[in-house]
């Protein structure tokens, strides 16, 4: 299945929670915010959040900014 | 904590300069800066995770969030919505509900598009976010962001990452003069007489991040910010002596060893 992550299209062996999908691409659920098709999920909705197929995920954090 | 806080919604900073994180060489640089700054709140920008390469540093492992009160951005918005969604982003990364709101109107200039901004605010004072908006240094529209609900005005020195310095002085004065709430100098200043310029002009504080991170030595031009926004704000508190047209003497008139 393919889903739309951070805008490029990524291929994901079934569906994933937010969690899992966080885990599988190494990334610290703390330092993130993550929109899912266009809804925020807050952190407790991590677990619960499943992408599935056509999906679109976006992950982001803080950078260096003015 | 000293005896002339910056007050933002209730919030006390013991420090008038508010800094950035962009730019820097390292972030070793970034939080030596943050150290001889004196500030107390920072800024950030909300972007996607790189993906790609998950071995590159993480600002926040540079950043002590017990010292330092984080102020994320909307930079690179042009849009009302898309600065809404990147300040809702931001809420969520940082779980405050502090944003810099900037909805950029021109890409040369970085100049706000005031009536995008003035929406975007709303909204976000509706949602319960503290927002403090970079505008243009005008005063009516610092009062229309005012009566939105801004904790806060932001106007503009002179443009982002210019280093020109305060380039209307005047409207600086009168946009303190109508606000109700702390004017920030946000963006324009070059060197630490410019931070002090803006402060004795009477503004709240400034907010300034290429000045420092784009110095030959950033960790020195940070000290001298620091100094320059404390001399500045000081020396408004004192009242400065009248302009006069021509010179009156020092020292006394009478008395003087003359002729022979």
């Amino acid at each position: 299945m393919r889903i739309i992550l951070n805008g490029d299209s990524y291929d994901l062996a079934e569906p994933l929670t937010i969690s899992q999908l966080l885990a599988t691409l190494d990334i610290d659920p703390r330092g993130v915010a993550v929109e899912h098709n266009l809804l925020i999920v807050k952190r407790v909705g991590f677990d619960s959040t499943e992408v599935r197929s056509g999906d679109q995920v976006e992950i982001v954090n803080f950078v260096g900014g003015g | 904590m000293n005896s002339d806080p910056l007050v933002i919604a209730g919030k006390t900073l013991s420090s008038r300069l508010i800094v950035g994180t962009g730019k820097y060489a390292n972030y070793q640089v970034m939080q030596q800066a943050h150290a001889a700054s004196g500030a107390d709140m920072i800024t950030v920008a909300i972007r996607r995770v790189n993906l790609t390469d998950r071995s590159t540093e993480s600002l926040l492992d540079y950043v002590d969030r017990k010292q330092y009160a984080l102020l994320p951005n909307t930079a690179g918005c042009y849009t009302a919505d898309d600065a809404i969604r990147t300040a809702r982003l931001g809420r969520e990364v940082g779980l405050s509900e502090w944003v810099k709101l900037e909805v950029i109107g021109d890409e040369r200039t970085l100049f706000p598009d005031n009536a995008a901004l003035l929406e975007a605010t709303r909204v976000l004072v509706q949602e319960g976010f503290v927002v403090l908006p970079y505008t243009s240094d005008d005063p009516v529209i610092c009062r229309q962001l005012e009566d939105a609900g801004a904790a806060a005005v932001m106007p503009l020195g002179a443009p982002i990452g210019s280093g020109l310095g305060i380039q209307n002085r005047n409207n600086i004065q009168i946009i303190k003069e109508f606000a109700g709430v702390p004017v920030i100098v946000d963006a324009g200043v070059g060197t630490a007489s410019d931070a002090a310029i803006a402060m004795e002009l009477g503004v709240d504080g400034v907010l300034m991040n290429t000045a420092i991170a784009a110095a030959q030595d950033p960790v020195a031009m940070a000290e001298a910010m620091k100094l320059g926004v404390v001399a500045g704000r000081q020396a408004y508190l004192a009242g400065r002596m009248p302009r006069r047209r021509y010179a009156t003497a020092s020292s006394p008139p009478e008395g003087l060893v003359t002729g022979r």
